[in-house]
Formats: C-alpha cells, structure tokens, sequence
C-alpha cells in the first residue's frame, strides 16, 4: 500500500500558520511571524492560478513594468559601480548609460499603460484602495527618480534642465533643501533615496496585490446589485487557496 | 450584531467601490514563468534600442566657452551682477533678500521658506575672482578703487559701464566699450572676461575653500543669467515655449511623462504671469492629489463605469457571460 507524504508548508498547499507555543504566546517575533503567514500564506504569495477573468493583453503591464523597473536598478548598479564620470569617457560606459536610459523609457511606458488600464478597471473596488494609492505613489516618486537622474548627467542637458526647474521648486519652498543645481546632492537623491522608496513603495503595492488578488469585473449592468447591504471592511473576502484566490 | 456578540457595521453596496466574490473559474497561470519571460523581452528590446539610438551625451557649457563665444553678452551679463540688478541678483530666495519671488496671492512659500543658499553675486562673480589674480596690478589697482570708492559712485560708475557696454565690440582678443565715466569699472570686466576666456573664472567659481566639491548652484546661476545657454538650449528645442523640459537633446525622448506640466508653460495665462512655476506646480499637485484619491472621491471614481472600457477589456469574460446567459 502506498501512503502519500502528508502535504507540507513546504510544496505551497498547506497555508495554516504554525501554532504559536503556549509558552511562546508572549513573544512578538512569534505574533509577527503568526500575523505574517496568515496575511501572505505562500499561496498567496506566489499563486499558480487565477480567476478566469484574467485574462487580457493589459494585464501584462504590471510584469513588464517590474521587468522594466529590473533593468532599470541593474543598469544603475552598473554605473554606480564605475562612477558618474565613466559614461562620459568610455565607450562601455556609454553603452550601459543607454540600457539605463531605454529601460526607464520602457518603464514609465509600461507603467503608464499599466496605471490606466488599472484607472478603467477601478481597480481600487474591494478593498483595493491601497493598491491604487501605493501605486499612484509610485508613478509619482518615480518621476521624482527620473528628473534627478537627468540632474546627475554632468552635461549640457543637466544644466538646462536644473537652471529651468529651480524656478518651480524654489516657487514650492523646497528649493530651500533640495538644490537643483547641487550635482552631489542630486546625485544622493537619485541613487540611494530614491531608489529606496521606489522600491519600498512598489514592494508594498506588490504585497497588496497579492494580499487582495486581482479586481473582479464590474457586474453587468442589467444585473441588479447585490441584495442587501456590505459589512464594512468585509466587502471583498479574500481567500488563501491555490485552488481559488478570491478577490 | 454578530454572533460573538461584536457588532458588524453594514453598508449599501457601491459598484464603484465594492465587489462582488468571484465563484467562478480559475485557471492555471504561471507568474514565475510570465516575470522572466518579460525580463527577457524587455531586456532584448532595450538592448536594441541602446544598439540602434545610442544615448546624448552633450558637452556642458563653460565659462569660457561662453565668453569665447560670445564676450559681449559675458561683459553685458557680468555687469549686472557686479550692480544687482542680474536675475540672480534680484531672484529673491532661497539664494538673496531680493524682490521678484513668486506668489498666490499673499502667500510665498520660497520668502516662507527663506534664504538657504546666500549668492552676493558682486562678490561671488566678479569681486571674489578678480581677486584671485594677484600678478594683473592694474585689475588689483581697479579693484581696490572700487572698495573705496562710496556706494553712490559704484552706482554711477557700473550705470555708465551698463549703457556703454550695448556698443561693445570684441576684436584682437580685446573687450573694447565706447569710453564713458565708468571708473575702473572697465578695466575691472575687462579683466574678467579675459580671465573667462583662459578657463581660470570656471575654476575660481568652483572654488569652494575645499579641495572637494560637487555642488555647482553660484556657476550655473551664473552661466543662465547669460544669453549663451539659453540660446543653445533653443537650437536644441529645449525653450521653455517649446515643451522643453519633456524633451531631450537631440532627437531622442525625454520626460514625455511630464506632459501635461510642460503644457501649462504652453498656454495663457501661464505664459504670461510672473508666478507661472508656482501656479503651475500648484496646479499639478492639486491634479496629483486628485489621482491619488480617486477611489474616495464619488463621481471621479465612477469615470471607469461610465465610459465603458472596462467591456474591451475583460471582453471575453461578458462574450462568456452571454453564451451563458448569465448577462
């Protein structure tokens, strides 16, 4: 007789949370481990399927804007690696100051395409509010990424571009400690700070659209709206099951 | 009232808020496998592209570059920073005291906000650097006739040099001004600009008292407040009534994504009014907010209903939801 292996955490479809010890009950690495799995049981995570609904050429942008945003933060680590003086006297250097240049091209392509076609899904229903705040947020620090970046080229263009925009920043009362025209501290901003909170706030939207599945579609208008009324805070249950994340 | 005797808030239902639970289908999809797939596109194609386009790489503009190329509009700009009256001069903050800082109404938040980056463009421009050519005694002579010299006669002196200087000329490496009673204000420009032209004014800008330094604020003011730039910046269709700051130089693209700021700067009233950059961003950041609150805000977050391309997109979902006759 042939006994099947007991299905483990470790294959991704056995989500229940390890107990907590009693004796450990107190203990905040444990809660947190605890609250941590319950959220984002591996499932959900990494789900294997999907809600048939999913299934359009739009929803490819998400991916290919993170694969964007990949080579955007490889390229970079490339100059970061060599210098900001190196693209300018090298012909390698040039070459991967191109890939950085076209990658965020692509990425803000790709995202922008992304952000509107989650803009006419509406997204944001069912608890997804967010998902679509995080995601704004993104898009906008982004572009925060992308103008200190064109701040950092050390040439003709960097100059322009700083001496026209301190005349908007400095409207804004920033201009008093962020300095358009300070190559160094554009600099700081474009590869450490920045960066950081592209990548903290993408990795929260990513968490939340993971958390929350994917938005169903709008029911069609002939049919009535769901009798009754919705618990609050409750109005899209989400489930944790490879064989059905619900939205 | 729950069970557990917690109470449980109930709402009406909103289709632009709430949705329905999917009983529906699930079909396989390989996440894992759909990432590396579109690393490797994207990979392919900007590899292309970077083979293909290349990217700029313009030279920056120098002092002396600029007073090669054009010494009367260097002589003409030097001028007005030796009298304060330069548009960095009178900028207002974060770099001066001055006037012109942009407003809504009483409210400016550059004169909240202060000087943070103090620029005496006399001293930063022309005084500090001539002052760094101790073997030119008749520069050193000018410039200490004009430490003596009272606030009132400085005055005459650059207001006569100003008027002179429209009908400069520059020829056998000379700055020549219709004489006039500028004192030694002449010899004074005179010198600066052939300091300009030898490449020592760029390094005395850049001098900070450090060995190090990367902040380059007082040299690009300076450089900007000059005709030369901004005149290449137009050749290169970088205006800023050209939709300059979402392009590049070159052909290639640039911030496209800043569109719609850049093309508020392309209409009126924005292209007329002194505080365009603080009504613009004002603008823009109402407009960003706007976005960011879509889903709390009725009506806005109706829009994706309302104009139906929801249906195209999840087109197939509505063909199935027909055949089934569930719609």
């Amino acid at each position: 007789m042939t006994v099947s292996p007991p299905v483990t955490e470790a294959d991704g479809h056995d989500d229940a949370p390890e107990p907590i010890h009693p004796e450990d009950a107190g203990q905040w690495t444990a809660k947190l481990r605890a609250t941590a799995v319950e959220a984002f049981p591996p499932a959900r995570i990494l789900p294997d399927r999907q809600p048939a609904y999913v299934a359009s050429a739009l929803y490819v942008f998400g991916v290919l804007t993170m694969a964007a945003l990949s080579i955007v933060i490889l390229t970079g680590l490339v100059l970061a690696v060599m210098g900001p003086t190196w693209w300018h006297v090298s012909s390698t250097g040039l070459f991967v100051n191109s890939l950085h240049l076209w990658s965020v091209e692509a990425f803000f392509f790709f995202m922008v395409i992304h952000l509107w076609g989650k803009f006419f899904m509406a997204a944001w229903r069912g608890r997804r509010r967010l998902t679509w705040v995080t995601g704004v947020v993104s898009f906008l620090v982004s572009v925060g990424a992308a103008f200190t970046g064109y701040l950092s080229q050390q040439n003709f263009d960097s100059q322009w571009i700083s001496t026209q925009a301190k005349d908007g920043i400095n409207s804004t009362g920033a201009g008093a400690v962020f300095n358009v025209l300070n190559f160094g501290q554009m600099l700081m901003w474009h590869i450490v700070l920045l960066p950081l909170v592209v990548v903290a706030i993408v990795g929260i939207h990513l968490l939340m659209v993971r958390r929350r599945g994917v938005v169903p579609p709008f029911a069609p208008e002939a049919a009535p709206a769901p009798a009754g009324d919705t618990p609050v805070g409750s109005e899209a249950p989400v489930a944790a099951t490879t064989a059905g994340e619900a939205s | 009232m729950s069970g557990d005797g917690a109470t449980v808030r109930i709402r009406p239902f909103k289709r632009d808020r709430d949705v329905e639970e999917w009983h529906g289908r699930y079909v396989p999809y390989d996440l894992a496998k759909e990432f590396v797939v579109a690393f490797l596109v994207v990979a392919v194609l900007v590899l292309l592209l970077a083979v293909v386009f290349s990217s700029p790489d313009e030279k920056p503009v120098t002092v002396k570059a600029w007073s090669t190329n054009l010494p009367v509009d260097f002589a003409q700009t030097a001028i007005t920073e030796l009298d304060g009256t330069s548009p960095t001069a009178t900028y207002g903050p974060p770099y001066n005291p001055g006037s012109t800082s942009q407003s809504i109404g009483p409210l400016s938040l550059e004169r909240i906000a202060g000087v943070h980056h103090p620029i005496d463009t006399a001293e930063t421009d022309v005084l500090g650097p001539l002052r760094t050519l101790p073997d030119q005694p008749a520069v050193q002579q000018a410039v200490a006739e004009w430490d003596a010299a009272s606030p009132a006669t400085q005055a005459a002196w650059t207001a006569a040099y100003e008027k002179a200087v429209t009908n400069a000329t520059y020829s056998d490496g000379q700055l020549h001004v219709p004489t006039g009673d500028y004192g030694p204000v002449g010899t004074m420009i005179g010198g600066l600009t052939a300091m300009a032209r030898s490449g020592a004014l760029d390094g005395a800008l850049l001098s900070t008292g450090q060995f190090y330094g990367t902040d380059y604020t007082k040299p690009l003011l300076f450089i900007a407040d000059g005709n030369y730039l901004s005149g290449l910046a137009t050749s290169q269709h970088l205006g800023g009534d050209q939709w300059g700051m979402m392009n590049e130089t070159g052909n290639y693209p640039g911030q496209a994504w800043l569109w719609l700021y850049t093309t508020f700067y392309q209409v009126r009233p924005f292209t007329t009014s002194a505080n365009a950059d603080f009504q613009v961003w004002s603008i823009m950041m109402f407009l960003s907010l706007l976005l960011l609150l879509v889903p709390f805000i009725p009506g806005l977050r109706s829009i994706p209903r309302w104009t139906r391309i929801y249906r195209v997109i999840w087109r197939r979902h509505y063909r199935e939801l027909a055949a089934s006759g569930s719609a």
